[in-house]
Order: C-alpha cells, then sequence, then structure tokens
C-alpha cells in the first residue's frame, strides 16, 4: 500500500512544479488538474470513499471556474515572472531544503510510524457508533455528534457566496435615474 | 515516514509559489496547493495497516476500521475551500478590470 | 469561452435526457448517506454538477439567467434557516435539551428509516450546498459576460 501512495505523491510534487514554472496560462490550469485527481487517487488507497466523491466533482467545478476567469485575459505571459532577483530565488531553494531537511528528521521523534495510530476520540466514537443510529460513521460524526460544526460550514457557504455576489455586482444601478 | 515527508515537500512548493511569483492567478494556484497537501496530511495520519472503510455493513469483512474522525474534519474542509477559491477569483477578476494585468508589480500605483 | 447559444442541436437533445438522471442521482446519494458512502456534502456537489452541465450545454443567454436567479437564492436561505429550526426544535423537544438533540427515534442500525434526523438533515445540507455552488458559478457567468 505504502508504495502506491509514495508513486502518487511523487506525481503530484511533478505536477505542482510544472504549474508553477511554465509561461502558458492555460497549461498552469491543467496541471492544477493533475494535483487534483492525484489527490482522488490518493483518498481511494487511504479508504476514504466519502472524500474522493467530494473531491472529483469539485475538482471539476474548480477546472471549470478558472478557465472562465482567465478567459478574460491573454494566454500567454511576460518573460519576467519572479518578484525578486535570481539571487533571492536561488537562496530561498537552498533555505527551503533546509527546512525540510531540519524537520523530516525531527518528524521520527515526534510523530509514529505510518500505518500505526494512537488517538483515544476515536476510539470512543467507533464504540458508541451505534448510539447515533447510522451504519456510516462519518456520516454519524458529523451530523449527530459534531452537528455544530456543519451548521458553522453552512454559514460559511452562506457568507462566501454573498461576498461574490456583492464583488461582482453589476454597475448599472446608477445608470438608472 | 516517507509519506510525511512528501506530503511537507508538497507544502513547500506550494509556499514557494505564493512568495515568489508575480502573476496574481499563480499566487491563487499556489495557495491551492498548500491547501491540498494539509488535507493528505490530516488523512495520512488517522490511516491504520489494513484498516478497511468505516462503515458498518455485512457485505465485507469487519476488521479494525480507518480513524473517520480526519475524515469528517477534510469534508467540511473540502467544500470551504471551493468557496475562498471563488472568492479570491472574483477579487483578482476586478483588479484586472481596473488596472488591465494581473502582475502585482504594476499594481503598486494607486489609480482611480 | 461559453458560447452565448449552446452547443450542436446533438449535444441539447443528449443533455435533456442525461441532466435529470444526474441530478436524481445526487438525491440517491445524500438519501442514503447513512447507509453508505456518500452523505450531504457529496449529494449536494453532484446536484449542482448537474445544473453547472446545463448551463455549459445550453449557452449563457442572459435574459434568461438574469431572470431566474432570485429562485437560487430562496432556495439557499430557506434551506440554511429550516436547518436553524431543526437545531432549536432538538433543544425543545428532546429530553435533555441538548441544542441539536435527537428528537426522532433511532431504529436499528441498516434500515432506511433509521438515525433520528439524520436523513433530513442531509438532504438539507444537500439542497444548501447545491444552490450556494451554483450561485458561485453564475455570478462569475454573468459578470464574464457583459463585460
Amino acid at each position: 500500500m505504502e508504495i502506491y501512495l509514495i508513486i502518487m505523491l511523487v506525481l503530484m510534487i511533478l505536477g505542482s512544479v510544472h504549474a508553477l514554472h511554465t509561461k502558458d496560462l492555460i497549461s498552469t490550469v491543467i496541471s492544477l488538474g493533475i494535483v487534483g485527481f492525484g489527490l482522488v487517487i490518493s483518498f481511494l488507497i487511504l479508504s476514504a470513499p466519502d472524500l474522493a466523491i467530494v473531491q472529483v466533482v469539485i475538482e471539476i467545478i474548480t477546472l471549470a471556474i478558472m478557465i472562465a476567469v482567465i478567459a478574460i485575459a491573454t494566454f500567454q505571459l511576460e518573460k519576467k515572472q519572479w518578484r525578486f532577483s535570481f539571487v533571492f530565488y536561488a537562496a530561498t531553494i537552498v533555505f527551503f531544503t533546509f527546512v525540510v531537511l531540519l524537520v523530516s528528521s525531527r518528524f521520527s521523534h515526534i510523530l509514529s510510524f505510518f500505518g500505526h495510530h494512537t488517538t483515544r476520540m476515536a476510539d470512543i466514537y467507533m464504540k458508541s457508533a451505534a448510539d447515533s443510529g447510522s451504519a456510516n460513521l462519518v456520516t454519524g460524526i458529523i451530523l449527530h455528534f459534531r452537528a455544530y460544526d456543519t451548521f458553522g460550514e453552512a454559514t460559511v457557504l452562506v457568507t462566501a457566496v454573498t461576498g461574490v455576489l456583492t464583488i461582482l455586482r453589476h454597475s448599472g444601478k446608477k445608470n438608472k435615474h | 515516514m516517507i509519506p510525511f515527508v512528501l506530503c511537507f515537500v508538497l507544502f513547500m512548493v506550494g509556499l514557494f509559489g505564493v512568495i515568489m511569483l508575480r502573476n496574481l492567478i499563480k499566487i491563487v494556484i499556489g495557495l491551492s496547493i498548500m491547501e491540498y497537501s494539509v488535507y493528505l496530511f490530516l488523512i495520512l495520519i488517522g490511516y491504520i495497516d489494513g484498516g478497511t472503510v468505516p462503515i458498518i455493513s455485512e457485505c465485507f469483512e469487519q476488521g479494525p476500521y480507518v480513524d473517520p474522525l480526519p475524515q469528517a474534519l477534510v469534508l467540511t474542509a473540502i467544500v470551504i475551500g471551493l468557496a475562498t477559491k471563488a472568492l479570491m477569483l472574483s477579487v483578482a477578476i476586478r483588479l484586472y478590470k481596473h488596472y488591465g494585468t494581473f502582475d502585482i508589480r504594476e499594481m503598486n500605483k494607486l489609480k482611480g | 469561452m461559453i458560447h452565448p447559444h449552446g452547443l450542436t442541436v446533438v449535444a441539447k437533445k443528449v443533455c435533456q435526457f442525461i441532466a435529470p438522471a444526474i441530478f436524481l442521482f445526487g438525491i440517491y446519494i445524500s438519501l442514503y448517506g447513512h447507509l453508505s458512502p456518500g452523505g450531504g456534502f457529496a449529494g449536494g456537489v453532484i446536484m449542482a454538477s448537474a445544473l453547472v452541465f446545463q448551463v455549459l450545454v445550453y449557452g449563457s443567454l442572459l435574459e434568461k439567467l438574469r431572470k431566474e436567479e432570485w429562485r437560487l437564492e430562496i432556495a439557499e436561505s430557506v434551506s440554511i434557516f429550516s436547518f436553524l429550526i431543526l437545531a432549536v426544535l432538538g433543544l425543545l423537544v428532546a429530553g435533555t435539551a441538548i441544542f441539536f438533540g435527537n428528537f426522532l427515534p433511532v431504529g436499528k442500525i441498516g434500515n432506511l428509516v433509521s438515525g433520528g434526523f439524520i436523513p433530513i438533515g442531509n438532504l438539507i445540507i444537500a439542497i444548501e450546498v447545491c444552490a450556494s455552488i451554483s450561485l458561485i458559478f453564475l455570478a462569475l457567468l454573468i459578470y464574464k459576460d457583459e463585460e
């Protein structure tokens, strides 16, 4: 199981590096699709079918929205696409490599091995799953034990939609008078 | 151990894109890559070797279940991520209509 | 990018057959959310994808879409208000007076009618998510067309 996960993660890293280095805007958006659909297969390998369904459909809608947004501009970028100079770019890459090595050497002390899992809250949820009355444990958690978080999520969605409708309001109201 | 390190490398790639790039659309894509890596990390923490899908049913064998609590948290986070991406893109459309470009270095001059 | 008059007649006829089937599939996944993988969020986004599919095939004729946008806004507001009413009912009716308490009987695990108000909650969340995502897509589309 672990080898398939490592292959999918390497594919996602290659896709994301290509998405940030290319000069064409359409290729960038399609390379984001590589990362998103690789995430779907990773969720299926890790036995999470609810998340795979939601991530597939949301990734398709995200790609449609992004192509509709970048169609208002030209698809080619100008020649320089970095904010700072080349020296800063090389120094940032060296610094990030150093940070990755430092953190991964600390991981072996803090995190347990992959596949062995030690939490206490999950045991309580799995033992008292029959109290909520649903065979699907994830649905029982989000609608019986933690229904307040689902209510908060619905509120965040409504607020975001109100924000989008306000920002993109057409400014034709002033011409009516 | 290797999946955790690769997940952290994906996070660093996204962070590099947010800091160093000039085009506004690429900054939004870098933020999106960071979100994907966090979702994957939360699910990786809760995986058990030989675990099955967390559904009580007599159709398949019931071994130890995979942890259902991080799955419930990430399920909500995926849908909220779409809403924040749409909000960022609507602000990007407004900026393009006002300045004529997606380049953030040209947007330093106050206009209008 | 999105043609103002839509695609050819063949695509429109195929869409007439398929889009209601996708919508019905979304309702099925959200109603059986306590027995098989799925639930409110998965059913809601599948219903939204049926509406997005219709807009992509039939084109973005501006007057028709602008006239019918108020139905989605009303659906979204009514569904989140009814979710709040469901929560307050749990506070008033249930024996232990908890916010979001389960006040309907919990039956045998594995039946379709079981688990308190979990099927009702799934349906309300599905309508809310479908209306929100469709409204986001329509807002970006209408702005793009009128420049």
